[in-house]
C-alpha cells in the first residue's frame, strides 16, 4: 500500500484524533447546556482511571470488543456488511454455555472442556452467519438485510431456549435465569492485577491471537489478497479469476466464527453461565470499534482500550451526579465525526495526489511559461 | 439487490411496463385470503383469528410500522439506504413524550416528527454532504439516538411528576372514532359465526370502530406518499435520484437537494413512527421502539418499495403482532396460514418455471403444516420472529419479483457521474 512518510501518518491520525476532539468538544457543549460542570465530568473520568479496578475492566471490556471489531472488519474489508456480529455471538454464547454447563463435561479433561465449549461457539456462530451468507449467493439477498433479520430472530430463538422447561435453570434466590452454571473444570483462569478485585480475563490471549491471525491472513496470504482486492473492485476481482461467490461464503463463515467467540471472555471467565443479563449489544460495538479502527489490526486494539475504558468510566460519572449517558452520546458523535473525517481525509488525499500527479507530468504552466 | 456493497449473486425483476395489476385483481387476492382466513378460523376454532378486537389491535400495531417503513420508502427512492430508522424512531418517541405530556398528544406528534427530522438531517449531511457510506452512518445514528434519547429523558422526565428516569409522565390518548350505526350492525353479524360473512363483519368492525386520529392521519399520509412520488413532478424527479442520478443531473435535476428533501423527510416519517407509538402506548419508554424500525424497513422490502406494498407489509405483521397478545390458540392457526401462503408461492413458482425455488418452498410449507398439526401450540416466545421470518423467506423464495431502486446505496458526488 502507501509508503509511510511522516506526512501520510499525520494525515492517518488527523481523522481519528480529530474526531474526538470534535467529539469531546459536542459532549462539553452538552453539558454546559444541561447545568453539568464538563471540568468536572472529565476530573470525574480522569479520578477514574487511576483506579486499578476501573482500568481492569476496561481492558477486559477491550478484550470482548476487540473480538467483535474484528468479526466485523472481515466483514468490511470485503465489502460485506456482516451487521449479524450480534445475533451469531448471543446464539453462539448461549448454546456452547449449555453444552459447556451440561453434566457430562464434568468427567473431560479442562483443556479439552474449554476447546470444545469454544469450537462449538464459532460453529454456531459460523453456521447463522452461513445462512445469510447462503442467501447472498443464492438469492443475491442484501447481508445487511438478512443478518438483521436474522439478529431479530436470533433474540427471540434465545429467549425461547433460555426456558426452564429446556436449556435453562431458575438461580436459586433470585428471578434470573440461566444455564446451567459451568464448574471449575471449564472456567478459564484470569491474571491478578494487584489493587483490583477483578482479574484480566486469562483470553485476552484469544483475542490477541485472533488479532495476529486476522493481520497475517489479511496481508500474507492470497486469500487475503483475493478478499481486499474483492473488496476494492468487484469486477476487477472477478476478472482476475477470483470466485466472489466462495469468497461471499468464506468470509461470512470466517466472520461467524470470530464472532462466536466474542461472547467466550465473559462466560468464562466471569459469568459462568448464559443468563438473562448477558452483556446485548456487541456486535454493535464491534462496528463502532472497527469503524474507528479501519479495520486495522492495531487500530482496533486502541478504539477497543478506548471503547472500553468510556463504558467503565461512565459508571465514574453517576457517582458525580453527571448523567452516564453522556458516554452514550460522545461514543455514537465519535463513530459519525470519525467516518465523516475519513471521507474527508481520503478526499483530500486523492486531490493531493491528483495535483502530485499533474506537477509530475508538467501540465500546469506556470504564469511565467504561460506568458512566454 | 445492492446495499452499497457486492453484487454477487443478484438478479432483479426487469422494470415491467403497462402490466401493472388493476384494482380488481387485489380485490380477488383480498377476497381469497379471507375465505382462507374463515377457513382456517373454522378449522381451527381460534374465533381471535377475524375478531373486531384482533384488527383494531393489529390497525394500533401496524400504523408506527407503515410509518417506518414510509421513512424506508422516502430515503430509498431518492437512492439512500436508511437503516437509522430505528435511532430515528427512538428520538420520535421521546419527543412525543417530552411534549405530549405538557402539551397533549398533538403536541407530542409534532415534537416527534421535528426530533426525526434531526436525526434524517444528521444521516443527510453524512451521507449525501459527506458521501459515507449508508450502512455506516446508519448504524451510527443507532448507536447514537438511544443514548441522546435515554440522556434527555433522566434530564427532563425524572423528576417531572409520574414520571422516571426511563420513561415520561403519562401522555393523553389522541381522539377515537366511531363510524356510527354500522359498527354495531356488524358487530351483530360478527356475533352469528356465520362462515366468511362474519369473518368479514368482524374485519369491517375492527376498521370501523374505535379508530384513533392517528391511524386515519397515518392512512392519508400513505396515499399521499403513492400520489406525491408517482403522480407528480416532484415525485419523478425524487426517484430518477434513485434511478439512475447522473442522468437526473444531465437533465438539470439538483440531485443533492432531492436527496437531502427525501432524506429529512424519510427522518420526518420515522420521528412520526415513534411519535405514534408513544402516543398510542400512552408514554415514552426507554427501549420502547423494540426494533420496530428494522421491522419497517422489512414491511417496505415486503411491499417491494411501493405505498400500496409497504401497507399491505406493515398490516400484516401488524396483524402477527396482535396473534401475539391474543394468545396461543390464535397464533397456532397461524402456523397453518403460514404454511398455506408457502404452498401457494410453490405453485406460482412451479408455473413461472423456477423448479427448485418451487420445492424449497413446498418442503418449508410442508414443515409448517406438520408442525400445526404435530403441535398444540406455538411457544409465545417465537411468535415475535414471525415478521422478521416471513421477510426472509419472502426475500428468498421471491426475490426475482422484487425491483429495489436501482441506485441505491451508492455514493454519489455532484459531477462524478459513473
Amino acid at each position: 500500500m502507501r509508503n509511510l512518510t511522516p506526512r501520510s501518518v499525520l494525515l492517518g491520525l488527523a481523522a481519528p484524533l480529530g474526531a474526538l476532539v470534535f467529539a469531546a468538544l459536542v459532549c462539553g457543549i452538552i453539558l454546559a447546556a444541561t447545568g453539568n460542570s464538563p471540568i468536572d465530568t472529565v476530573d470525574a473520568m480522569a479520578t477514574a482511571a487511576q483506579r486499578p479496578r476501573t482500568l481492569v475492566n476496561s481492558v477486559n471490556s477491550a478484550t470482548v470488543y476487540y473480538l467483535a471489531a474484528v468479526a466485523v472488519a472481515i466483514g468490511f474489508r470485503m465489502k460485506l456488511f456482516n451487521i449479524g456480529v450480534d445475533g451469531q455471538y448471543r446464539l453462539a454464547a448461549m448454546l456452547s454455555a449449555a453444552l459447556a454447563g451440561a453434566a457430562f463435561m464434568d468427567n473431560l479433561p479442562s483443556f479439552l472442556r474449554i476447546a470444545l465449549t469454544i469450537a462449538v461457539a464459532m460453529l454456531v456462530g459460523a453456521g447463522w452467519a452461513g445462512l445469510a451468507a447462503l442467501l447472498k449467493v443464492t438469492r443475491g439477498v442484501s447481508e445487511v438485510i438478512s443478518t438483521i433479520m436474522l439478529n431479530a430472530i436470533a433474540t427471540y430463538l434465545v429467549s425461547y431456549l433460555l426456558n426452564p422447561a429446556r436449556l435453562a435453570e431458575t438461580t436459586a434466590g433470585s428471578n434470573n435465569i440461566g444455564t446451567a452454571k459451568i464448574t471449575e473444570g471449564g472456567q478459564v483462569p484470569g491474571f491478578e492485577v494487584s489493587g483490583s478485585t477483578t482479574k484480566v480475563f486469562g483470553l485476552i490471549l484469544l483475542a490477541a491471537i485472533v488479532g495476529v491471525v486476522y493481520w497475517f491472513v489479511l496481508s500474507r496470504t492470497k486469500f487475503g489478497f483475493e478478499l481486499k482486492a474483492t473488496g476494492l473492485s468487484e469486477s476487477a476481482a472477478v476478472a482476475s479469476g477470483v470466485s466472489v461467490k466462495k469468497m461471499v461464503v468464506i468470509s461470512m463463515l470466517l466472520s461467524g466464527a470470530v464472532a462466536g467467540l466474542v461472547g467466550m471472555p465473559q462466560l468464562l471467565g466471569a459469568s459462568y453461565t448464559y443468563s438473562l443479563d448477558f452483556p446485548p449489544g456487541l456486535g454493535f460495538v464491534g462496528i463502532a470499534v472497527a469503524l474507528l479502527g479501519r479495520n486495522n489490526p492495531v487500530g482496533m486494539a486502541v478504539a477497543a482500550l478506548l471503547w472500553g475504558f468510556l463504558d467503565n468510566a461512565a459508571n465514574a460519572l453517576d457517582i458525580s451526579g453527571v448523567p452516564r449517558e453522556i458516554v452514550l452520546i460522545m461514543q455514537g458523535v465519535i463513530v459519525l465525526s470519525v467516518v465523516v473525517a475519513y471521507e474527508l481525509v481520503r478526499r483530500y488525499r486523492v486531490r493531493a495526489e491528483q495535483q502530485a500527479v499533474g506537477k509530475a507530468l508538467g501540465r500546469t504552466k506556470t504564469l511565467e511559461e504561460v506568458s512566454a | 439487490m445492492t446495499v452499497g456493497g457486492l453484487s454477487v449473486g443478484i438478479e432483479t425483476a426487469p422494470a415491467r411496463r403497462g402490466k401493472r395489476l388493476s384494482p380488481m385483481v387485489y380485490l380477488l387476492v383480498a377476497v381469497g385470503a379471507l375465505l382462507v382466513l374463515s377457513a382456517v378460523r373454522a378449522l381451527s376454532g381460534a374465533t381471535d383469528l377475524t375478531s373486531a378486537g384482533t384488527v383494531q389491535a393489529a390497525l394500533t400495531a401496524a400504523v408506527p410500522l407503515a410509518m417506518a417503513a414510509l421513512a424506508g420508502l422516502w430515503a430509498e427512492r431518492a437512492g439512500v439506504v436508511n437503516i437509522g430508522l430505528e435511532g430515528m424512531m427512538v428520538l420520535g418517541t421521546f419527543g412525543a413524550g417530552y411534549a405530549g405530556y405538557q402539551w397533549g398528544p398533538w403536541a407530542g406528534v409534532v415534537f416527534g416528527l421535528f426530533l426525526g427530522i434531526i436525526g434524517g438531517l444528521l444521516h443527510a449531511v453524512a451521507t449525501v454532504t459527506f458521501g459515507v457510506d449508508h450502512i455506516i452512518s446508519g448504524v451510527a445514528i443507532n448507536l447514537l439516538a438511544p443514548g441522546a434519547a435515554l440522556f434527555l429523558s433522566k434530564l427532563y422526565f425524572a423528576d417531572a411528576p409520574g414520571g422516571g428516569q426511563k420513561q415520561s409522565p403519562r401522555i393523553e390518548d389522541a381522539a377515537k372514532v366511531t363510524l356510527p350505526g354500522f359498527s354495531d350492525l356488524m358487530g351483530t353479524i360478527e356475533g352469528k359465526r356465520w362462515f366468511f360473512v362474519s369473518d368479514l363483519a368482524g374485519v369491517l368492525r375492527g376498521l370501523t370502530t374505535e379508530i384513533s386520529l392517528l391511524t386515519l392521519l397515518a392512512v392519508v399520509l400513505i396515499v399521499a406518499t403513492g400520489w406525491v412520488l408517482w403522480r407528480t413532478p416532484f415525485g419523478l424527479r425524487l426517484r430518477s435520484c434513485g434511478e439512475s442520478p447522473s442522468a437526473a443531473e444531465s437533465l438539470g435535476v439538483n440531485v443533492l437537494k432531492y436527496k437531502y428533501l427525501a432524506v429529512t423527510a424519510s427522518g420526518a416519517f420515522a420521528g412520526l413512527g415513534g411519535a405514534f407509538l408513544a402516543v398510542s402506548s400512552g408514554q415514552y419508554r426507554d427501549g420502547q421502539t423494540g426494533g420496530r424500525g428494522f421491522i419497517g424497513l422489512a414491511a417496505m422490502i415486503f411491499g417491494n418499495w411501493r405505498p400500496g406494498g409497504l401497507a399491505t407489509g406493515a398490516g400484516l405483521f401488524g396483524y402477527t403482532d396482535a396473534m401475539a397478545l391474543r394468545g396461543s390458540n390464535a397464533v397456532h392457526a397461524l402456523l397453518l396460514l403460514l404454511g398455506i401462503a408457502l404452498v401457494v408461492v410453490a405453485v406460482i413458482q412451479y408455473r413461472s418455471g423456477h423448479n427448485v425455488l418451487s420445492g424449497v418452498a413446498a418442503a418449508i410449507g410442508v414443515l409448517f403444516g406438520w408442525w400445526y398439526f404435530a403441535s398444540s401450540e406455538v411457544p409465545p416466545e417465537l411468535v415475535g420472529a414471525a415478521p422478521y421470518v416471513v421477510t426472509l423467506l419472502v426475500l428468498g423464495l421471491a426475490s426475482q419479483r422484487l425491483r429495489p431502486p436501482k441506485f441505491v446505496g451508492e455514493p454519489y458526488r455532484k459531477g462524478h457521474a459513473v
